[in-house]
C-alpha cells in the first residue's frame, strides 16, 4: 500500500520505517498517546472501588488519612459483621434479589420466546408495552404501590419488595430473552414439532436448554438491578433488621453518625462477589441488550 | 350432512358472539374463536407477563394518574391507627394539581436542570465511551487489561460506588480536598455548594454510565466488517474520513439503542443523586424523580397527590420524547 517506489525522493531512513510500518500501524508517539490515555482513564476508573478497599483496612479513626495503609486491620470487617445488622440485611437482600430473579426469569423467558416465535395479534402493543414501562419513573408508581402494599400488609415484608422488584426486572429481561431467542435457529423449533411436540414442549425441552447462556445473563441482570435498587428498598422497608443492603449501608453515613470505616468494609463484602460474577457474565450481557434492542 | 355441519357452527358462532363482549365477534362470526385456537399458546405464554404488568403496574399506575387529580396527603387517605380506621377523606379536584404544578418556577427550575442533567450526562459518557471504545478497537498491547479496568465502574453496585464518592468528595477529610490542600489550594465544597454540587452529580454519572456505552460501542464497532476500511484507505480516505463515513453509519444502530435507553435512564436516575446530595444543597441538585420522591415520603405533610402529578408528568415527558426519537430515526430509515 504505502509503496517506496512513489516516493523516490524520501530519505532512506524514512523509506526504510515506511517499509516497517504495515496497514494499521502506528508511529511509536501515536501508540504512546494511545497508550497513554488509556492508561489515564483506567486509572480514572479504577481508583474509587481501590480506594474503597484501601481505607476498608484503616483503622476506623484514620478513614481519611491520605496515607495507604498505615496499620492493617481487619477490624472494620469483624464489626460489620459481628456487631451491626449487617448478615441481616445481606440475608433479606439474598432472599429478595433470589425470588425476584426466579420469577422474573421465568416468566420473562416463556414471553421473550413467544414475541419471538409467533405472529400473534396483540404483539406489537406488548412490544411497545414492555419498551415503555422501562421508562416509568419510579414517582408515578411509587406512592400508589406503597399504599397497594400497605392496604395488603406487605410493607416491611420481603415479598412486597419482590412483587416491587419484578415490576422493574420483567419488562427488561422479556426484552432481553426475544434476542436471545432470536438468535436460536427456527429449524430446530420445526424439528420438534415434526418430532410431535406440541409448543410448550419445543419451548422447555429444545429452546430453553439452548438458551441457557441467556437465561443465565438475564438473571444476572435482574439480580443485579435488585441488588442495587434504592429508591423502593428506602421507601418500603423500615426498621434495621427489615432493611436491604442498599437500605443499610445508608445508616452508617447519615445525618447523624458517619461510621465511614463500617461503611467501607460492608460496601467491599457487597462488592467483590457482585464484581467477580459481573466480570464473568459481562460480554454476553450487551451483545444480548444490544440484539434485543436492535432486532425486532 | 353439510347442511348438519354448517349449522351447527352458526350455532356455536352464535354462542360465540352471545358470550363475546365486542361488535367484532358479530360481524365476524367465529373469529375470536378460531384466533383463540390458533394463537391460544402465544396468548397462554405471554400471559403472565401481561398479568404481572396489569396487576402491579397497571393497576399503581391507573391509581397514581387518579391520585394525581385529587388532593390527597398524609392527614387524609384511608389509614389505620392502632384500632380505630379511619377511611379516607381526599376528594377529586380535577388538574388543580397539574395546573399548581406547571404555574409553580419549582417545577420549571427542576425541569430546567433535569434536562441540563440528562443531556450532559449522555452526550459526554457517549462521546468519552465512543473514543475509548474506537481505542481499544485497535490492535493494542494490555488490551484486556484496559478493557477490564474501564469496565470495573459497571461491576460494582452504583449504590456502592455512589458512597465511595461521597468519601473522596468529603469536605473536611475527602482526598481530593486533602490533595488541593497540599497543592497549596482553596479546598472546594465538592457536595455543599451549588454549582459543584451539579459538576460532581455530573461527574459521578458520567463515571457510571462510560462502561454501559464503551462495552455497547465496541460491540458495534467490532461488527463492522474490516473490508470496508481497507476498501477505503485504498481509495486515500484519511482517518477522520474513515471515522466519519464508516465508524460512525456503522454504529447508527447500537448507539440510537443506547442514547434512547440511556437517555431514559439518566432522566429517571434516582439513586445517584438520592445518596449523593440528596437533592441538596437545598434543591439545588433534586431532578424530577427525586422531588416527587421528596413530595410523598420526606416533606411534611406527605403530598402524594402533587407527587403523583409529577409523577404522571415525567412520564409524559418521556414518552414524547421516545415518540419524537423514534420517529426522527425513522425519518432516516431506521427499521424499528
Amino acid at each position: 500500500m504505502s509503496s517506496t517506489h512513489s516516493v523516490p525522493s524520501k530519505s532512506s531512513t524514512e523509506q526504510a520505517r515506511q517499509k516497517v510500518r504495515g496497514r494499521g500501524e502506528r508511529s511509536p508517539l501515536a501508540s504512546v498517546g494511545l497508550h497513554l490515555t488509556l492508561l489515564v482513564a483506567s486509572v480514572i476508573a479504577v481508583f474509587p472501588p481501590l480506594w474503597l478497599v484501601v481505607t476498608s483496612f484503616k483503622p476506623k479513626t484514620e478513614a481519611f488519612d491520605t496515607s495507604l495503609v498505615k496499620d492493617f486491620t481487619l477490624g472494620n470487617y469483624s464489626h460489620v459483621l459481628g456487631e451491626t445488622a449487617f448478615l441481616d440485611w445481606l440475608g433479606n437482600s439474598l432472599l429478595v434479589v433470589g425470588l425476584t430473579t426466579v420469577i422474573g426469569v421465568f416468566i420473562s423467558a416463556t414471553t421473550g420466546y413467544a414475541v419471538s416465535r409467533f405472529r400473534f395479534p396483540g404483539m406489537r402493543p406488548l412490544m411497545w408495552m414492555l419498551l415503555i414501562t422501562q421508562m416509568f419513573p419510579v414517582a408515578v408508581l411509587i406512592v400508589p404501590l406503597y399504599n397497594l402494599l400497605a392496604t395488603l400488609g406487605l410493607l416491611n415484608q420481603p415479598i412486597g419488595l419482590v412483587i416491587t422488584y419484578l415490576t422493574i426486572a420483567v419488562p427488561f429481561c422479556a426484552w432481553m430473552m426475544k434476542g436471545y431467542f432470536d438468535g436460536i435457529p427456527v429449524e430446530i423449533d420445526e424439528a420438534g414439532r415434526v418430532d410431535g411436540l406440541n409448543p410448550f414442549g419445543v419451548f422447555w425441552r429444545l429452546v430453553l436448554p439452548l438458551a441457557r447462556p441467556g437465561l443465565a445473563v438475564t438473571a444476572f441482570y435482574s439480580f443485579i438491578t435488585g441488588w442495587a435498587e434504592v429508591a423502593y428498598a428506602s421507601a418500603f422497608m423500615t426498621g434495621e433488621e427489615n432493611l436491604t443492603l442498599s437500605g443499610g449501608l445508608q445508616s452508617f453515613v447519615n445525618q447523624y453518625t458517619s461510621d465511614w470505616g463500617s461503611l467501607t468494609a460492608a460496601a467491599v463484602i457487597i462488592a467483590v462477589p457482585a464484581a467477580i460474577v459481573f466480570g464473568l457474565a459481562q460480554r454476553h450481557l450487551v451483545s444480548g441488550l444490544t440484539a434485543g434492542a436492535t432486532k425486532s | 350432512m353439510a347442511v348438519e355441519t354448517s349449522q351447527s357452527v352458526a350455532k356455536a358462532a352464535g354462542a360465540e358472539s352471545a358470550r363475546g363482549p365486542g361488535r367484532r365477534t358479530e360481524k365476524n362470526p367465529g373469529r375470536l374463536r378460531r384466533a383463540l385456537s390458533t394463537h391460544w399458546y402465544a396468548w397462554s405464554m405471554v400471559a403472565p407477563v401481561v398479568i404481572v404488568i396489569g396487576v402491579i403496574i397497571g393497576y399503581p399506575l391507573a391509581r397514581g394518574v387518579y391520585l394525581s387529580l385529587t388532593d390527597a396527603n398524609e392527614a387524609n387517605v384511608e389509614r389505620t391507627i392502632g384500632v380505630n380506621h379511619i377511611p379516607a377523606t381526599y376528594e377529586y379536584v380535577g388538574l388543580d394539581n397539574y395546573t399548581a404544578a406547571l404555574t409553580d418556577s419549582v417545577f420549571w427550575d427542576r425541569l430546567g436542570w433535569t434536562l441540563v442533567w440528562t443531556v450532559s450526562c449522555v452526550a459526554l459518557s457517549f462521546t468519552l465511551g465512543l473514543v475509548l471504545a474506537t481505542m481499544l478497537n485497535r490492535k493494542i498491547k494490555g488490551r484486556g487489561f484496559y478493557r477490564m479496568a474501564l469496565v470495573l465502574p459497571w461491576a460494582v453496585p452504583a449504590f456502592v460506588s455512589v458512597f465511595t464518592w461521597r468519601l473522596l468528595f468529603n469536605e473536611r477529610g475527602g482526598l481530593f480536598n486533602k490533595l488541593l490542600a497540599g497543592g497549596g489550594f482553596d479546598t472546594i465544597s465538592w457536595l455543599n455548594d451549588p454549582m459543584w454540587a451539579k459538576i460532581s452529580v455530573i461527574a459521578v454519572n458520567v463515571w457510571l454510565g462510560i462502561p454501559f456505552m464503551l462495552v455497547a460501542l465496541l460491540g458495534g464497532l467490532q461488527s463492522i466488517p474490516g473490508e470496508l476500511y481497507e476498501a477505503a484507505e485504498m481509495d486515500g480516505a484519511s482517518a477522520w474520513q474513515r471515522f466519519r463515513h464508516i465508524t460512525l453509519p456503522g454504529l447508527r444502530s447500537v448507539s440510537s439503542t443506547v442514547v434512547l435507553l440511556s437517555s431514559i435512564w439518566t432522566f429517571n436516575m434516582f439513586p445517584v443523586i438520592f445518596l449523593l446530595t440528596r437533592g441538596g444543597p437545598g434543591d439545588s441538585t433534586e431532578i424530577l424523580v427525586t422531588y416527587a420522591y421528596r413530595l410523598s415520603f420526606v416533606v411534611s405533610p406527605r403530598d402524594f397527590a402533587g407527587s403523583a402529578a409529577w409523577g404522571v408528568l415525567i412520564l409524559l415527558l418521556l414518552s414524547l420524547f421516545a415518540v419524537v426519537y423514534r420517529r426522527a430515526l425513522r425519518k432516516q430509515g431506521e427499521v424499528w
